[in-house]
């Protein structure tokens, strides 16, 4: 499977430790390890190819930073350089100063338009807006009702004259929704349009059709996150074709890379405004520049993974947890079991892995696993008494095969899992003794398992900002049932997540966030 | 919650996922060489049937004196279409690999640009390199000067990569009940409009087919299929909104066994593979179903578009319901569909059909010679 850039950077420097400059051969060898993983994370070719250079030129011309060893000034760099193309405009939804505004959706077959088109009325509505979606997509089977139905989840209204289904001719249609829009006082309009290959000059002049007739405010392309070297040939059709004025990337809520954002961004020079993360209508956030350009890079989401763990873990488990710590008590198996159902609340553990930064070295290994793991060890678990949960030291040979029968495992798991333990415990004691901040980069790796990850260390001023609105959202898991509000509140939420990245894209202090979570690794 | 507590907790929660992989880890090496087709494997006395392409021998006529608008476009002409539309697309891409080997030798510009267009078709970076060595060590060995002849090696190295030899049959029929057809895949790749082009084949070779709306989750997921139950002439068995997609499977089955049909295709929600209670829940469609009749045949969607992710989707898929053949979609585009050969590599698992458009008759058998020379054309 994939390594991560850092990894890769990690292996072609390692003889350079100590030297601190890079010479031309080395910046050579870099790029090359800059394009492998850029081309992985399924960044066009030639868009690759432009971005390299720009990196090659940068590297060469740096100033030799004392504080930074070789790699982490070229992912530095690299990093920069990328939050700089994917962040170089950031906006928000283009409305007219007179209404209606109107928007227009287009893209390929199944990239996400028609949820999207929801996902934008919702977002509208709960901002005072009166939103009307507009079923101009005639041609797939049954795409008017399905956007009637989300109109009506929504709680937005649809103009849907034309029943669709090779029936009715979207021109008209989008036409005739501004001009309802105009008389019966809807301030923004929202066009879906059918999927259509960039290559199909027939649906793409069609489409033009439908752009002259409504004069769109704001132009948005959906571009799925997993599609690869397409995007750009797609992108710039695209483009050619109506005159793209934004980008939205869907099905960020998967593993995929995304790669695509700096095609699409580079080829296109239009910027990204939205990622949409789910199938739920309010899975839709403000796009991040930053954390994309380390979903690409494979840096890990450590912030999110922060996010989701102030959401899984109760406040109180966590003073218990710290409380434990901080009086050199020691993590029990009941603990571990405790810890295994938030880690399950969480989501899928390839997905939580993935967030981690520098994981390649372990990939491999965690790659067969899923969740069914979690449930295999919580029933060995299950089968130990109290007694036994809270020492694990007197488990003889003759209760690890009954607590193996009881689990239906193999005796051979249920030693596994202590041996493993053992280790973790260890770690949490040595971790207790410093004070309870886990800077895990200097972690003894666990016997049987390679290197062990950095972890980021609680600085950095945007680590903290970023604390702040994880904070926030943990409290969101308590909001009122009304799911408008709810979904104004999140949108606000995301409103000021923003703050902190719109603020300072290109903040020197994203040097303390980021190779701080390298430089565990690195120096290791 | 304070900054210290999220991260103790993170590091808690980080420890217990290394402990659970390592268990995890040396499982699975134990657990390696169990053959686990064991007990599914289908009736040695149960030839697979071609269902699409000619059987190996036999010519391929097209059905004589059809009208269009009921029966679907004969078979043979499909593949042909599927070189028009790609070399439609290949004009706006501009320069082929064919324009690129025009050149009078064989440099390292022109290895480069050979790799290139791999990389471009989404074959990833690995499986790219790997080509382009063994063809340069190729050429050296067998004293290969000329572009044209090195373009031959490509041609044939990557037909060897897809493989011609494997079974890419469909099974479609089964003695003494309904084959089960299950359909999978991530979001918005054709899966609702592959089951309806599948089930209009079927009818057309006069089956009696069943279609199950088992996306019971996407808002119109249901009258999607039903309109292309309409359109194929077949019965749709639908549940609730939001209702158990496991009950509607079954229903479906049921249906297709009382009314002695020979094939029922079964439409599952679109799920990203990383989403662990949608993926359980597929195993479930799946287990329940299989308490009445045995699946024949589940198909992996995949969009051409897709990159490098396309081979996770399919590792995990692979792993929850046991694919038994990929549906590579929307080749109709200018997407290549590359990914699919480090699939068939890793996984074993072949694409048997692909997706030419959002017609009713653009389904067609893969073909690894159109697909190669697409890929390079
Ligand atoms: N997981 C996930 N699924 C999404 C997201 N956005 C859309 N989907 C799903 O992707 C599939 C296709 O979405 P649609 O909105 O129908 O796509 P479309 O572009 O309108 O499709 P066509 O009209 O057929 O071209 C559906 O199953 C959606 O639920 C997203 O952000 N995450
Ligand atoms: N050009 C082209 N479009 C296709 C092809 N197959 C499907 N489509 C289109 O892709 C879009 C999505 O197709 P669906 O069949 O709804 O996809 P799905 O996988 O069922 O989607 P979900 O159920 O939402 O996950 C529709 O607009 C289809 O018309 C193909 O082979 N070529
Ligand atoms: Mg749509
Ligand atoms: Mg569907």
């Amino acid at each position: 499977m994939f390594t991560s850039l850092s990894d890769r950077l990690a292996a072609t420097f390692k003889n350079l430790r100590g030297k601190g400059r890079l010479s031309e051969a080395d910046v050579t060898a870099t790029v090359r390890e800059i394009r492998t993983a850029l081309l992985e994370a399924d960044v066009a070719l030639p868009v690759v190819t432009a971005f390299t250079a720009r990196v090659r030129e940068r590297a060469l011309g740096a100033e030799v930073s004392g504080a930074l060893n070789p790699a982490q000034q070229v992912v530095k760099i690299v990093h920069e350089e990328l939050v700089a193309v994917l962040g170089g405009e950031t906006r928000r939804l283009r409305l007219a100063k007179t209404p209606p505004s109107v928007l227009l959706l287009a893209g390929l077959q199944g990239a996400g338009k028609t949820t999207l088109a929801g996902k934008l009325a919702l977002l509208l509505k709960n901002d005072g807006h009166q939103p009307l979606l507009v079923a101009a997509d005639l041609q797939r089977p049954n795409a008017v009702e399905q956007l009637s139905v989300v109109a009506e989840r929504a709680g937005v209204a649809v103009h849907a004259p034309e029943p669709g289904n090779g029936v009715g001719d979207p021109v008209q249609v989008a036409a005739s929704g501004v001009e309802l829009a105009r008389t019966k006082g809807y301030d923004v309009v929202i066009v879906d349009t059918a999927g259509r290959l960039a290559v199909d000059t027939d649906l793409m002049d069609q489409l033009a059709r439908v752009r002259d007739a409504v004069r769109p405010d704001d132009t948005l392309l959906v571009v799925d996150a997993m599609i690869g070297q397409d995007a750009v040939t797609t992108a710039t059709l695209f483009d050619e074709g109506i005159g793209i004025d934004g980008v939205v990337l869907s099905k960020l809520d998967g593993d995929a890379r995304g790669g695509a954002a700096l095609s699409v961004v580079t080829v296109t020079g239009k910027p990204l405004l939205y990622a949409s993360v789910g199938e739920k209508l309010t899975d839709l956030e403000v796009f991040h520049p930053d954390r994309m350009a380390s979903r690409i890079l494979d840096m890990g989401d450590v912030l999110t993974l922060i996010e989701q763990a102030e959401r899984a873990f109760d406040a109180e488990q966590a003073a218990r947890m710290a409380g434990k710590v901080a009086k050199g008590d020691d993590f029990t198996l009941e603990d571990f079991l405790e810890q295994m159902q938030a880690l399950k609340k969480m989501g899928s553990l390839t997905k939580l892995l993935g967030m981690l930064p520098g994981m390649g070295e372990m990939r491999a290994q965690l790659d067969s696993l899923d969740d069914r793991e979690l449930d295999r060890v919580a029933a060995i678990i299950h089968s130990m008494t109290p007694a036994e949960r809270a020492d694990h030291k007197i488990l003889n040979a003759s209760r690890r095969a009954r607590i193996a029968k009881g689990a239906g495992v193999e005796v051979q798991a249920v030693n596994q899992l202590v041996d493993r333990f053992t280790e973790a415990q260890k770690m949490m004691r040595q971790m207790g003794k410093r004070g309870g901040m886990p800077g895990m980069g200097g972690m003894p790796a666990i016997p049987g398992m390679p290197g062990m990850p950095g972890m980021p260390g609680a600085g950095g001023k945007r680590a903290k900002a970023r604390q702040k609105a994880g904070t926030r959202a943990a409290k969101g898991a308590k909001r009122s049932g009304n799911p408008a509000k709810r979904a104004q509140q999140q949108a606000q939420r995301a409103g000021e997540d923003a703050q902190p990245d719109g603020a300072a894209p290109l903040d020197p202090a994203v040097l303390e966030e980021l190779p701080e979570a390298f430089r565990g690794l690195l120096d290791r | 919650m304070n900054a210290a507590a999220t991260y103790l907790l993170i590091s808690f929660a980080f420890l217990v996922l290394v402990v659970v992989a390592a268990v995890a880890f040396v499982r699975n090496r134990r657990s390696r060489g169990i053959d686990y087709y064991a007990d599914t494997t289908e009736p040695a006395a149960e030839r697979p049937e071609k269902l699409l392409g000619a059987p190996p021998g036999e010519p391929e006529a097209p059905p004589v004196g059809v009208l269009e608008a009921e029966r679907p476009a004969p078979v043979a002409g499909r593949l042909t279409r599927l070189r028009g539309r790609l070399a439609r697309s290949n004009s706006t891409l501009g320069h082929g690999l064919l324009a690129l080997l025009s050149r009078e030798k064989l440099d390292d510009e022109t290895w480069d640009d050979v790799e290139a267009t791999l990389l471009q078709a989404d074959l990833g970076v690995g499986p790219a390199q790997e080509l382009v060595d063994r063809l340069r060590a190729r050429a050296r060995a067998e004293g290969v000067q000329d572009p044209e002849a090195a373009k031959a090696l490509l041609r044939d190295e990557l037909l060897t990569l897809v493989d011609p030899a494997l079974d890419r049959s469909l099974v479609t029929h089964r003695d003494g009940g309904p084959a089960v057809v299950l359909v999978v895949g991530v979001n918005g790749t054709g899966k609702t409009t592959t089951t309806g082009k599948l089930a209009r084949v079927l009818v057309a070779e006069d089956r009696r087919v069943v279609l199950g709306a088992a996306d019971t989750f996407r808002a119109a997921a249901t009258g999607q299929l039903q309109t292309w139950g309409e359109r194929v002439g077949a019965p749709v068995v639908t549940g609730p909104e939001g209702g158990d997609p496991a009950s509607v499977a079954y229903d479906a089955v049921s249906r297709a066994i009382a009314d002695s049909a020979d094939a029922v295709v079964i439409d599952t929600a679109g799920r990203l593979h990383t989403k662990a209670g949608l993926m359980d829940e597929l195993g479930k469609v799946k287990r329940v179903v299989e308490k009445q009749a045995p699946v024949s045949e589940v198909l992996l969607v995949l969009d051409a578009t897709t990159g490098q992710n396309g081979l996770r989707q399919a590792q995990v898929f692979g792993e929850v319901v046991e694919v038994t053949g990929i549906v590579l979609t929307k080749l109709d585009g200018t997407a290549k569909g590359g990914i699919v050969v480090a699939v068939q590599r890793e996984l074993g698992v072949p694409v048997k059909l692909v997706g030419l458009g959002e017609g009713p008759d653009d389904l067609a058998p893969f073909e690894p010679e159109a697909f190669v020379d697409a890929l390079l054309a």
